[in-house]
């Protein structure tokens, strides 16, 4: 809040007016290249030595990349501790995410939880109540698998029309990691569940205590209970040392730092799954239990944070992702959804996992209004926003999955707008 | 069989063969110790809305006022009308059709328990696990009567848990997507001239929230978002 909105308006229209610039210009390369790193010339790293080994014992990113980082919108939430920050999805391509920018969604800090003193209870309907070390969990058979994590309230500030201006803040409460960890089922098998019991309730160690009930079905079926992503222990940010995975089903579920699996024969309506994580419709009735995420994609680039710098051949790119299965097909338009080609989806595809797909064209400077559409292996094909909003209305903030418009100005400029 | 085979067609079972798997009898890897009575108990504080799990120990709503006075307003508002960007607590009733829905205990929450449970797992911000159980009956208690759900002189208590009836109790269903949204499953979707040519309708950029960089603006944004 510290900058004055005249001086910042002033700053936008010079970003503007450079990129348009650049475009006419038809310059090569970066406007800043420094001539005595360019042919014939010989550039500095090639002449002189540089770091050792172990210099970086745990490397990061080149330092000029320091752009690409999670961002938080502070106006969003009442403190940083309960609040969200947001995967730069803009910066990204393939279908991983790098660990260090996973988005954040914590309701009560991170907890930072000594491995010696990790437990993980297992109780009430079940034989033998049971309590994990985390040796104990890492000991046992594991498995490797890619899926996606949606937090709920992703592209939630758009119910009521285009807000933010960029798909880090319209859709980056999401990421796409490989996890390993135990299936659940293996460990509830060692506690042994009662016949009669049809739910569990998982709880965090965080400050905030996590709570949700889970169908004990969508637990025998694929839940994990994870402790690495992408080779290497969970981050503190995303459970450390283990969280509870529930594969295509909201992001608030999977509770991070879980400290207990209650067994029961009903769900415990929590706070999190009444108060919080129901969709208000606009009877004033609410949907409890919308586990599921609906099929959703994005063009992460060209976008608000990602302009377009020069004309002819471009690469569209985005994400597709699915909570009910596979997905088949992502389609793109440039004209706002009055006609679509197929996109070609290039990498892995998984079961609830991200796909990166690609759509190359020629761009001449016209105005084009770009849209991604996702079709999953149950046939559900993502709607467009007055579609869902026919139906759910505009105070749901849960579960806005419908497609997002981008319009490609003549400048290269890249903004989120709504189309009617 | 060796024991190597015996035992790779043990996990091949359980990761492998769900269906297979459930014929078998679970391999019992011998890992975890069983969880005392004690242990459990240190841990286990959910409550279920019929009061399953509820503690023993009692509150009364003029107790509860004045530790919510001092340990809860300065973030909810003295009438739980929130102070600032933190949940309001009361008031609300009748706008959920709205177009300015307000949730609160009182307007949106179904069941006591969603509320006790979480006052008693994460409340206060900050400094949760410090209320001893009559404080948290008591400080419910009141959270209750800002709502008027109860009265003034009401005491809350595993005894009197049935007595309280939240106004929203049925004002949810389970999800019906499947059904009501069937329209969105279409094998063969639109890809020529599908609607008529596209006119923008609103811009991101004219309402001009969006942080960058160097700072933030003073523009209200639109409601909604995470909660």
């Amino acid at each position: 809040m510290t900058e004055p909105t005249d001086k910042k308006r002033a700053s936008r229209r010079g970003f503007l007016a450079g990129a348009a610039g650049m475009i006419a210009a038809g310059t090569t390369g970066a406007a800043s290249a420094n001539d005595k790193n360019l042919p014939p010339n010989i550039a500095d790293w090639t002449k002189t030595l540089g770091d050792g080994v172990a210099v970086r014992p745990y490397g990061h990113p080149s330092k000029f990349e320091k752009g690409v980082i999670r961002r938080d919108v502070q106006w969003l939430t009442a403190s940083r501790e309960s609040s969200v920050s947001f995967t730069p999805l803009h910066e990204l391509d393939g279908i991983i995410t790098p660990n260090g920018l996973c988005f954040e969604r914590h309701h009560g800090g991170i907890a930072e939880v000594d491995p010696k003193d990790y437990r993980l209870m297992i109780h009430g309907m079940v034989d033998k109540p049971l309590i994990f070390t985390l040796e104990d969990l890492k000991r046992l058979p594991r498995v490797n698998r890619i899926y996606f994590l949606e937090c709920a309230a992703n592209s939630g500030m758009e119910w009521r029309g285009a807000q933010l201006n960029g798909c880090q803040y319209t859709h980056g409460m999401m990421h796409c990691v490989q996890y390993t960890g135990v299936p659940l089922k293996l460990l509830l098998e060692q506690a042994g569940v009662k016949p009669k019991a049809k739910w569990l309730l998982a709880e965090g160690g965080d400050s905030a205590a996590m709570t949700r009930s889970v169908p004990l079905a969508k637990a025998l079926d694929d839940c994990l209970i994870a402790y690495r992503m992408n080779g290497e222990m969970l981050r503190p940010e995303q459970g450390y040392p283990a969280r509870l995975v529930v594969p295509g089903w909201e992001g608030n579920m999977w509770v991070k730092w879980i400290r207990r699996i209650k067994v029961g024969d009903e769900p415990w309506y929590t706070r999190e799954e009444t108060g919080k994580y129901t969709d208000l419709l606009e009877n004033g009735k609410a949907r409890k239990f919308t586990f599921e995420m609906d099929a959703k994609s994005v063009i992460t680039s060209p976008s608000p944070q990602t302009p377009v710098k020069k004309k002819g051949f471009l690469v569209i790119t985005g994400l597709a992702w699915s909570g009910r299965g596979t997905v088949k097909r992502v389609d793109v338009s440039l004209d706002g959804g009055r006609n679509w080609r197929t996109a070609r989806i290039d990498g892995p595809v998984f079961d609830k996992a991200c796909v990166r797909f690609y759509a190359e064209t020629e761009w001449n400077g016209e105005e084009l209004l770009l849209q991604s559409r996702a079709m999953d292996d149950t046939g559900y094909v993502q709607p467009n926003k007055d579609a869902l909003r026919k139906i759910r209305g505009v105070n749901s903030i849960y579960h806005n999955n419908g497609i997002q418009t981008w319009a490609l100005k003549a400048s290269g400029e890249v903004e989120n707008v709504e189309v009617g | 069989m060796s024991r190597w085979v015996k035992l790779a067609t043990l996990i091949f079972f359980a990761l492998g063969a769900p269906v297979l798997a459930q014929q078998a009898k679970p391999h019992d890897y011998g890992m975890g110790a069983p969880a005392t009575a004690a242990q459990i108990t240190g841990w286990d504080i959910d409550v279920r809305p019929d009061g399953a799990g509820a503690p023993s120990g009692h509150g009364s709503v003029k107790q509860g006022e004045k530790i919510y006075l001092e340990r809860c307003a300065a973030c909810h508002g003295e009438f739980g009308e929130s102070a600032g960007r933190w949940p309001q607590l009361a008031q609300g009733k009748g706008t959920l059709a709205s177009h300015d829905p307000v949730k609160t205990v009182g307007s949106y929450y179904p069941y006591l328990s969603s509320v006790f449970d979480y006052i008693r797992r994460a409340m206060p911000f900050g400094d949760a696990h410090s209320l001893s159980n009559d404080e948290l009956y008591a400080v419910t208690a009141y959270v209750l009567s800002l709502n008027d759900i109860v009265g003034d002189d009401f005491v809350l208590s595993r005894e009197t848990w049935g007595q309280v009836k939240m106004p929203n109790q049925g004002g949810f269903y389970d999800d019906d997507r499947r059904k009501t949204e069937k329209a969105f499953w279409n094998s063969k979707p639109c890809m020529k001239d599908c609607r008529r040519p596209a006119k923008i309708t609103g811009h991101a950029a004219v309402l001009d929230v969006t942080p960058d960089d160097k700072g933030f603006n003073d523009r209200t944004p639109r409601k909604g978002g995470v909660e």
